[in-house]
């Protein structure tokens, strides 16, 4: 599917998670100027199964421990704010609270 | 004899033990296990730091809230042994099951960040999700003359998820009533993209911001308290200085979930979202804070559970299938101070709406919208808890959320609930 054809939230977060590919991922990525490596994929693949598996976007904590990745690291790999980026990138919802 | 043993008594453990007591026969022994000796009511923690609370009125006797016939153990637990189907007390006790209830809720691990329980722990640094702290920080907030004052929740996920803004709201109203509002710069830094996340809160709740003067400092993860410094530091780097830190720190599940087969990475149990039992182990099932579900850590969410949970336990024991009932059903006063409040109604589905509640049309209480009803409802709640709620007696809300009486409409302008 390509970029322009997704549905999207207003924020532009993957509306529906079946739409989801690694080649999207790739694209998507290179729209904000990150270059997927091994690590970011680890990163990418964790969130993505925390939130199958639980319903909800995971913080950086769970993320952190679950692929073995330290918080700072996570950082350096998607730097401006990579709770949001790693959601867009890995086509799931934006980590929220309750309003 | 057969028996339910249930970890924890707080709001979720007494409310199923209290409920599974009075509907199971004689023959099944109702255990709960629990080392402290008094119940907390935890909403009466946000307002004690001003003065509001006492902690006479948020303290009750542990054995008072417990049913007859229920068996507590006032011990605490260290392992749990699903294959054998034991639990495993301090002192080398054991306790079997038929069935078990992990109902151990989270609690706050402020060591788990560099520097927060340095020099200025409980002296400039304060938490109020526990009654110490919450002690604490009305001397801190007495002591206070103005300057910079800084709330600030470290990750989600957090228990009652809107508290930390109803302290801001609060503490708003409290620097107005002591005349030192124009000395103070109120913060609000959160790990998340906005006071509010949902579309419709944001641009229908914003104005509470505005109107109030409080800044908001968004995707702040802390990595650091610098005590010397007085600042927060987050992972990124960025720095919010404060004269007073109310923090809200890292959240976990229980101890003896921690590293365990039962407990994931922040030790809460993977859980069925609609059916409440634990995900891969027979005849365990997780309630209230202690689950991994996206659902709020709060007490309706709790209270919500242990009436479906309690179904589907009985259900059990005759061997029917277990219902995939819960829908993540969360109903939440939410304080905005000057004598109001809002209350919320959602699930997993479907985010906080505008609306009347509970009867559709009338009311008497509005939804996402702030009014003096609301402030005195949240306030007469306490009645509600020590006995409604925790005895399990029956309160005319359902279980399940209702969409009549909401405004759909609101929603679907901005592109869908």
């Amino acid at each position: 599917m390509s970029l322009e054809a997704l549905q999207t939230d207003a924020e532009g977060y993957l509306a529906n998670r079946d739409d989801w590919s690694e080649e999207l991922a790739q694209e998507l990525a290179s729209q904000m100027g990150i270059q997927l490596g091994d690590e970011h994929w680890k990163v990418l693949k964790t969130a993505r199964t925390i939130e199958g598996e639980s319903g909800s976007s995971p913080g950086l904590r769970k993320i952190s421990k679950r692929s073995e990745t330290p918080i700072k690291s996570i950082y350096k790999l998607f730097p401006d704010g990579p709770a949001k980026l790693i959601a867009k990138i890995a086509g799931i919802p934006k980590p929220k609270s309750c309003l | 004899m057969k028996t339910i043993v249930i970890l924890g008594a707080g709001t979720a453990g007494t409310a199923i033990a209290n409920k599974l007591r009075r509907r199971l026969p004689k023959d099944w022994d109702v255990a709960i296990v629990d080392p402290s000796g008094t119940h907390l009511y935890q909403p009466g923690l946000l307002f004690l730091p001003f003065g509001n609370e006492t902690e006479e009125r948020i303290l009750r006797e542990r054995g008072s809230t417990l049913g007859k016939g229920i068996t507590w153990h006032q011990k605490t637990v260290k392992a749990i042994d699903t294959n054998r189907r034991l639990v495993e007390l301090e002192k080398g006790d054991e306790l079997s099951y038929d069935f078990l209830i992990i109902a151990s809720g989270t609690e706050v691990r402020p060591e788990m960040i560099d520097g927060m329980l340095g020099e200025g722990w409980r002296k400039n640094v304060f938490d109020f999700y526990t009654l110490d702290g919450a002690k604490a920080l009305r001397e801190g907030l007495a002591n206070f003359e103005g300057g910079r004052l800084v709330i600030n929740i470290v990750e989600m996920p957090i228990k009652c998820p809107v508290a930390p803004l109803e302290f801001a709201f609060l503490t708003d109203d409290y620097l107005t009533k002591r005349g030192i509002r124009d000395k103070t710069e109120l913060v609000y830094a959160t790990p998340l993209d906005g006071a509010f996340t949902k579309p419709l809160a944001s641009k229908t709740l914003g104005y509470l911001l505005e109107d109030k003067g409080i800044q908001v400092e968004t995707e702040f993860m802390t990595g650091e308290v610098d005590s010397e410094k007085n600042v927060i530091r987050s992972y990124d780097e960025r720095e919010v200085p404060y004269d007073l830190l109310v923090t809200i720190p890292p959240h976990m599940g229980a101890g003896f979930l921690e590293d365990s087969d039962l407990g994931d990475e922040l030790a809460f149990v993977p859980t069925d979202p609609h059916t409440l039992a634990a995900k891969n182990v027979e005849r365990v099932f997780c309630i209230g804070d202690a689950t991994d579900l996206p659902s709020s850590k709060a007490g309706s969410v709790a209270h919500f559970q242990a009436d479906l949970m309690a179904e589907n336990i009985l259900g059990a024991i005759d061997g029917k299938e277990l219902e995939p009932s819960f829908d993540g059903h969360s109903n939440c006063f939410v304080e905005t101070g000057h004598g109001k409040a809002m209350l919320i109604d959602f699930n997993y589905e479907t985010e906080p709406l505008p609306g009347q509640f509970p009867i559709p049309g009338i009311g008497p209480l509005p939804l996402l919208k702030e009014c003096r009803r609301n402030h005195w409802a949240k306030l007469m709640f306490r009645h509600v808890y020590w006995h409604a709620l925790l005895p399990a007696r029956p309160i005319p809300i359902s279980p399940t959320m209702s969409l009549a009486g909401k405004q759909l409409s609101a929603a679907a302008e901005l592109g869908g609930a």
